[in-house]
C-alpha cells in the first residue's frame, strides 16, 4: 500500500486491511468440495467421445462394442440424445451462452474435440474404457486450421466495439512521421488447475448442478431455457471452483450433456472434461492479427491511430475479441480509428480470457508506441506521458478518476529507468544483456445491478448470501470484511455464502466487477439488517424501548446508546424472540455520467543471453490505480498473478495446432508451456490507492484483469532494447531470437 | 485405458516369469511414464509386474572403480547419492533438471532408461505414428515439431528426440546396462542400448522380449575430471530439453587432456558425440575452439519446419558447459 495512503474516517480498519481469505482453512484442509467432489447417491459417470476431426461429419457411429463394455449403462449421441433447445444467449436476460450449439445436434463437425458421444457407466473408469470402443466414423472436409488460412477462404466478418473519430486517414498521410506494422498473437488457452466438471440430477422435475462455473445465475437462467423450463426448476452450485480465467463464464456442451444424461437416466451424472480437451470445447483466447498505423507530428504528439484487429471464432458463433477497447481512450488523439473483424476457423468457440480484447490489444498498441515513440525519437516513457488522454475522447467523457501519469513517474522511479541507456544492447552485466521496456496497462471499471440478503442471528453471527462466485480471489473474504465493518462483528462470526443461484441474483465473476457490484449491495443489506434491528431493539420491551432509532449507533456486533448502554445483537434478538433481523437490497450497474477505467504501468527487466539463447524476466515494477484497496493480500495477489500470467503470455503461451488438419496439438501441461517458480521475477507492485467514491461508495474499482494487460508488451520493448528485435508475434521464443539459425531442409 | 491384471513379484527371477516374453505384460516400475500412457491408451499392456518389491534399490562401489545403480534406485535417491554427487557430478546434475521433484521421487533408474518420446503425435492416439502405429507414417515430419524433436539420427519414419536427461549423462560417463531375462543374464554397453528410428521406430532398445533391467554399471571415473550438465529450454524447470550437453573434461594445465561430450534433446537417443570430443583433445581452452568443435556434432544434422534452432543451440549447450568447466 502507498506510504501517502488517504485515511479515511468512513470505514474502520478492516477495509484495506490484508486479512487472510476466510475459506483458505476449508481449501487446504480438503473441506472444499468443488463440483466433481460431490458424489450424490446413485452417481454415474460420464465420459465424452470427442471428434478427431475439425470439420465435416459424423457418418457412422457404432456403440455395439462399447456397449458390451463392463459398466455401461447408456451411450448418448447425435442419433439418440433428447430434444433441447438453444438459449437466446442473451447478456441482458441473463442467459449467455458462448457455443449456443447444443451438443449432439446433428453430425456435423465444426472442431477437433467436439462431442460426438457420451458414455454413461457406474464408474469413472469404465465409462473411460467403454468410450474408447465407440467407433466413429467421419466424412472429413478441408480444415480452416488457422487466422490466415479462414482469411484466405473466406475473408472476415465485421465485428463490434468499433469506433472513428476524426479523420484517422488523412491525418497519416500528412503527418510528419509514421508507423505501419502488424503484430500476432497465438491461441491461448485458460487452463485452470481445475478441470470443467459438472455433477447433475434431478429431483421430480428440478434440476440440480454443481458446476465449475463463474456465473450461477447465467447457468441456471441459459439451462432453463436449454431445457425448457422455470429458472425456479434450475439450482447451480459453484461453491468452489479452481480458478477460471474466463473459461467458466459461459455453459459449455458438458453442463448440458451432464443434465440432460441425468434426465434421461433419473440418476445424478458426472462429466469431467478430460485435460486435452479443456483445449477444444470449453473456449479459448482466440488468435488475432493487428494492424497498427501511427503518426505524429515533429514534435511527437499522435496525431493520427488505426487498431484494425481481426481474430478467429467458430463456425458455431461469432466471438469478437476487441483488441482495440483500450486503444480508443488511453492516448489523446482527434483522429482514430478502432475496428475489430472475425474470421471462422475449424475450432470451438472462443471466449473471454482474463483482459479479453485488452491484452492482446495492449499487446499490439504498446509494442507499436514503443515503436512511434523510436520515430519520432522520443524517449518512451517521456511520449507516453506526453500522449495520455486526460479525459475520455472516445466517450466524450471525463475519467471518474485517473492517476496514470503518478502511477507511470512512479513505477519509474521505483524502477530506475532514469538509469535507461537507450542505445540497444547497450546495458550489459557479466554475460547478459539488460533489457528496459515499459508499458501501460488499463481496464475498463464495470459494475453490474445486484441483490444480497444480511441476516443478522440470534446466535450472534452475521449470515450474508449472494449468487455471486468466489472463483479463488477473494469474493467470500471481502464480503466478510464489509459485513464486519458495517457491524462490528469479528470475521470469526461472519458466514458468506455465494456461488448458489438460489441466493439472491449477484453477477457473473468476470469483467473485474465482482468487488464494485457486490460490496454495495452487501453493505446495503448490511444497513437494512441494521435498521431492522434497531425497530426490533427501541420497540416494545426491547432493549432500547423508547429510544429513537436514530440515537442508536452500531458498536462491536450490537447497539449503543448515548449514555453508552451496549447490546449486543444477540441479545436484542434473544429479548425479542426473534431468530434474525435481515436486509436484502439491490444496488444498480455503474451509471454513464463519468468513464470509469482502472489505469496503471508496467516496468520490465529482461535479461538476453546470447551465448545460450536464453531470455529471462528479471524485474517487474508496476503501479496500479484501482480505486480503493479492499483488502491488500488478495489485491496485492491478483496483480502480481496476472503479472506471471502476462510473462507467459509474453515469453511462452500458444496453443499450437496442426495446420493440416486443425487439430491441437500442445494440448497438455507439458507441452502447453506456462511460467513456474523458477521463472519467477522479483515483482514489485505498488497499489496507488485511490478512493474513486464516484463509481461506488468503497470507491473500489476492479483489479482481477488489469495487472495482465501491457506486461506481454512490457516485456516486447525490454526485449527490442537488449537484442534490437522487434517481435511483433508472440510468444517471444529463444528461436525468434537467434541469429543464426539455419534453413529447414525439409518440413 | 483398458482393464489388465496385476501382478507383485519380489524378486528379479519372478518378475521375469510373472512377465513373460509374448509381449502382453510390462514392467511397473515407478509409473510415471507407463500409467500416463496406459491412460491415454497408447501403451496397452495386458498386464502389469509390479517390480517396486524387487529389491534392486542399492547404489553399490564395485572394487574396480565402477559404481553399480540398481534398476529400482529412484532418480531422486541417485542424484543426491554422495558417490555420484562426488564423482559424477554431471548425472546428478542431470537428473536435477529433470521433470520435477514429485516425478523424480517417483521415477526410477531402469524406468527412465525405457522412458518413451514426449512426442505429441504419438501421445495423441489418432495421428499417423511409425512408433505407435508401424507403417502409419509420421505426423511430425510436416506439423508442429519444434520443441520435442531432433535434428540428429532422425530418419524418414520418426524424428522423435529422446526425452532424458539422465541418459544423456550416462552416455558421457560410459555405462553397461546389466540385464537378465528367460535366457539368463547379459550386459549391454550403453551406447547400443538405445536403438536409432531408421525405419523401425517402434523398437526404441536393444532389450529382448521380456528381458528385466537390472542395473546400470557406471564407468570408474575419470581421474581428475570435472563434468557438468547444461540443459537449454524455453522455462526454467519443468520441461524437456530443447539441448542440453553432459560434459566431462579433464585438463593438462590450459591444454584438454580427455572429453566426453553427449547430447539431449536434439538426437533421436542419448547423443554421444566422438567427433567433438576428438576435435577437443589437445586443444587450447578457447570458446574459439570449443565453437569450432561443437560445429562437429551438427555436420549431419536434420532441420525440420519448426526446430532449426536445435543446430545452433546445441552448440551453443556445449560450448557453454566447457567455458564454464574449463575456466571455473
Ligand atoms: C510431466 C513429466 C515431465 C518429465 N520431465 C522429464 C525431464 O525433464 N527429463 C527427463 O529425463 N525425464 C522427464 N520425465 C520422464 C521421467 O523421467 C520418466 O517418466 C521416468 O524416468 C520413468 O521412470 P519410471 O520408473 O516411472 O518408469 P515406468 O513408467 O514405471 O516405466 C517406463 C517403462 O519402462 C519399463 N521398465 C521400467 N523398469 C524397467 C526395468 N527395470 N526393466 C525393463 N523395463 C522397465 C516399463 O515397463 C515401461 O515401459 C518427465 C515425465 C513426466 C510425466
Ligand atoms: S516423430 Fe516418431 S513418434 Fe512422432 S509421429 Fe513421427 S513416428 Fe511417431
Amino acid at each position: 500500500m502507498s506510504d501517502d495512503k488517504p485515511s479515511d474516517p468512513h470505514f474502520s480498519k478492516i477495509i484495506g486491511a490484508g486479512v487472510p481469505r476466510i475459506d483458505g482453512p476449508d481449501k487446504l484442509s480438503g473441506r472444499a468440495h468443488y463440483a466433481a467432489d460431490q458424489l450424490p447417491a446413485g452417481l454415474t459417470y460420464g465420459y465424452g467421445v470427442f471428434s478427431t476431426i475439425a470439420s465435416g461429419k459424423v457418418t457412422q457411429l457404432s456403440v455395439e462394442r462399447a456397449r458390451r463394455m463392463p459398466g455401461v449403462i447408456e451411450i448418448f449421441h447425435h442419433g439418440h440424445f433428447p430434444k433441447l433447445y438453444r438459449s437466446p444467449s442473451s447478456f441482458a436476460q441473463g442467459n449467455k451462452v458462448e457455443e449456443t450449439r447444443l451438443p449432439f445436434e446433428d453430425e456435423r463437425i465444426y472442431y477437433a474435440g467436439q462431442f460426438v458421444a457420451l458414455v454413461v457407466a457406474d464408474t469413472f473408469e469404465n465409462a473411460r474404457a467403454a468410450a474408447r470402443e465407440v467407433e466413429v466414423s467421419y466424412a472429413e472436409d478441408a480444415a480452416l486450421a488457422n487466422l490466415e488460412q479462414g482469411v484466405a477462404a473466406h475473408g472476415t466478418q465485421s465485428g463490434s466495439g468499433n469506433h472513428s473519430r476524426g479523420d484517422a486517414a488523412a491525418a497519416f498521410d500528412s503527418a510528419a512521421r509514421h508507423i505501419d506494422v502488424t503484430y500476432r498473437t497465438p491461441v491461448e488457452t485458460h487452463n485452470p488447475m481445475e478441470m470443467h466438471a459438472s455433477t447433475a440430477w434431478w429431483e421430480r422435475d428440478h434440476l440440480t448442478i454443481f458446476d465449475a462455473s463463474q456465473g450461477v445465475v447465467m447457468a441456471r437462467n441459459a439451462l432453463s431455457k436449454i431445457f425448457a423450463i422455470p429458472p425456479e426448476r434450475v439450482t447451480v452450485h459453484a461453491p468452489y471452483i479452481g480458478s477460471g480465467f474466463g473459461s467458466k463464464l459461459w455453459t459449455w456442451p458438458h453442463a448440458v450433456a451432464a443434465a440432460a444424461a441425468a434426465r434421461e437416466l433419473g440418476r445424478p451424472v458426472q462429466l469431467m472434461v478430460p485435460r486435452a480437451q479443456m483445449f477444444t470445447t470449453t473456449g479459448h483466447r482466440p488468435e488475432t492479427r493487428q494492424r497498427l498505423r501511427l503518426a505524429t507530428d515533429g514534435s511527437g504528439k499522435l496525431v493520427s491511430l488505426r487498431h484494425e484487429s481481426i481474430n478467429t471464432t467458430s463456425f458455431t458463433d461469432q466471438y469478437v475479441e476487441t483488441c482495440g477497447s483500450v486503444t480508443k481512450s488511453l492516448y489523446s488523439c482527434p483522429n482514430l480509428m478502432v475496428s475489430h473483424a472475425t474470421t471462422q476457423v475449424n475450432r470451438g468457440t472462443p471466449t473471454s480470457m482474463r483482459a479479453p480484447g485488452a491484452a492482446p490489444g495492449l499487446f499490439a498498441l504498446e509494442s507499436a508506441v514503443d515503436e512511434m515513440a523510436a520515430a519520432a525519437g522520443v524517449d518512451p516513457l517521456d511520449f507516453r506521458l506526453d500522449n495520455y488522454a486526460e479525459r475520455d475522447e472516445s466517450k466524450d467523457l471525463d475519467f471518474s478518476s485517473n492517476h496514470i501519469v503518478e502511477a507511470t513517474q512512479r513505477a519509474a522511479e521505483r524502477f530506475g529507468w532514469a538509469a535507461r541507456n537507450p542505445d540497444i544492447g547497450s546495458m550489459r552485466q557479466g554475460r547478459e544483456i539488460v533489457g528496459y521496456g515499459m508499458a501501460a496497462c488499463n481496464w475498463e471499471a464495470l459494475k453490474r445491478p445486484c441483490d444480497a440478503r444480511v441476516s443478522l442471528r440470534a446466535d450472534g453471527t452475521a449470515f450474508a448470501s449472494c449468487a455471486t462466485q468466489d472463483i479463488g480471489t477473494g469474493t467470500y473474504t471481502i464480503v466478510a470484511q464489509a459485513v464486519s465493518d458495517l457491524t462490528g462483528l469479528p470475521l470469526e462470526r461472519i458466514t458468506v455464502e455465494l456461488g448458489d443461484s438460489s441466493y439472491p441474483d449477484g453477477p457473473v465473476s468476470g469483467g473485474s466487477w465482482a468487488t464494485a457490484t457486490t460490496l454495495p449491495a452487501i453493505a446495503k443489506a448490511t444497513r437494512v439488517a441494521l435498521d431492522e434491528m434497531k425497530r426490533y431493539a427501541t420497540g416494545a420491551n426491547g432493549a432500547f424501548a423508547g429510544v429513537a432509532s436514530d440515537e442508536l449507533e452500531v458498536a462491536e456486533g450490537g447497539l449503543r446508546n448515548a449514555a453508552g448502554k451496549q447490546v449486543s445483537f444477540a441479545d436484542i434478538l434473544g429479548a425479542a424472540r426473534y431468530g434474525s433481523a435481515d436486509g436484502e437490497a439491490h444496488t444498480e450497474g455503474a451509471d454513464a455520467q463519468y468513464s470509469y477505467r482502472s489505469f496503471g504501468a508496467h516496468f520490465v527487466e529482461v535479461r538476453w543471453d546470447p551465448g545460450i539463447s536464453h531470455l529471462r524476466v528479471a524485474r517487474v515494477v508496476s503501479a496500479i490505480d484501482v480505486g480503493r484497496v479492499i483488502n491488500e493480500t488478495t489485491a496485492r495477489n491478483q496483480v502480481e498473478g496476472a503479472i506471471v500470467m502476462g510473462i507467459g503470455m509474453g515469453l511462452f503461451e500458444a496453443t499450437e495446432y496442426d495446420a493440416r488438419n486443425g487439430r491441437p496439438v500442445n494440448n497438455d501441461y507439458a507441452e502447453y508451456v506456462v511460467p513456474v517458480h523458477a521463472d519467477q521475477p522479483e515483482v514489485d507492485v505498488i497499489l496507488l490507492d485511490y478512493p474513486d467514491t464516484r463509481f461506488n461508495e468503497y470507491g473500489a474499482r476492479g483489479i482481477g484483469e488489469i495487472g495482465i494487460t501491457g506486461l506481454a508488451a512490457a516485456v516486447a520493448n525490454a526485449v527490442h532494447h537488449a537484442t534490437g528485435k522487434r517481435i511483433r508475434e508472440l510468444p517471444i521464443t529463444l528461436d525468434k531470437l537467434m541469429d543464426d539459425v539455419p534453413e529447414a531442409r525439409t518440413a | 485405458m483398458r482393464a489388465f491384471d496385476y501382478a507383485r513379484a519380489e524378486s528379479p527371477a519372478a518378475a521375469i516369469a510373472a512377465h513373460g516374453s509374448d509381449g502382453q505384460a510390462a514392467f511397473l516400475a515407478g509409473g510415471t511414464t507407463l500409467l500416463d500412457l496406459v491412460k491415454l491408451d497408447v501403451m496397452q499392456p495386458r498386464k502389469l509386474v509390479d517390480i517396486n518389491g524387487v529389491a534392486l534399490d542399492r547404489i553399490e562401489r564395485l572394487d574396480d572403480g565402477r559404481l553399480r545403480i540398481g534398476a529400482m534406485v529412484t532418480n531422486t535417491a541417485l542424484a543426491r547419492d554422495q558417490r555420484v554427487v562426488a564423482d559424477y557430478a554431471v548425472l546428478s546434475q542431470a537428473l536435477l533438471a529433470g521433470a520435477s521433484t514429485q516425478l523424480r521421487n517417483k521415477a526410477t533408474t531402469g524406468g527412465n532408461l525405457m522412458q518413451r518420446v514426449r512426442c505429441p503425435y504419438f501421445r495423441d492416439g489418432v495421428s499417423a505414428c511409425n512408433k505407435r502405429e508401424p507403417g502409419s507414417g509420421c505426423a511430425a515430419i510436416g506439423g508442429v515439431n519444434r520443441s520435442v524433436h531432433a535434428v540428429l539420427g532422425t530418419s524418414d519414419s520418426c524424428i522423435a528426440a529422446h526425452p532424458s536427461d539422465m541418459c544423456v549423462a550416462m552416455a558421457a560417463i560410459g555405462a553397461k546396462v546389466q540385464v537378465e531375462g528367460p535366457e539368463g543374464r547379459r550386459e549391454i554397453d550403453f551406447a547400443d542400448f538405445h536403438l536409432l528410428p531408421g525405419d523401425t521406430p517402434q523398437r526404441e532398445h536393444a532389450l529382448a522380449p521380456g528381458e528385466l533391467i537390472t542395473h546400470v554399471v557406471l564407468d570408474a571415473p575419470l581421474a581428475g575430471s570435472r563434468s557438468a550438465y547444461l540443459k537449454l529450454r524455453d522455462r526454467q524447470s519443468y520441461q524437456f530439453a530443447l539441448a542440453s550437453s553432459a560434459v566431462i573434461v579433464t585438463l593438462d594445465g590450459d591444454t584438454i587432456r580427455e572429453a566426453r561430450v553427449a547430447l539431449g534433446g536434439v538426437g533421436t537417443k542419448p547423443w554421444r558425440a566422438p567427433e567433438v570430443e576428438a576435435a577437443l583433445v589437445g586443444q587450447p581452452v578457447s570458446e574459439q575452439r570449443f565453437a569450432d568443435a561443437a560445429k562437429r556434432a551438427f555436420a549431419h544434422a536434420t532441420a525440420y519446419a519448426h526446430n532449426a534452432y536445435k543446430i545452433p543451440l546445441g552448440q551453443q549447450a556445449i560450448v557453454r558447459n566447457l567455458t564454464d568447466l574449463t575456466t571455473a
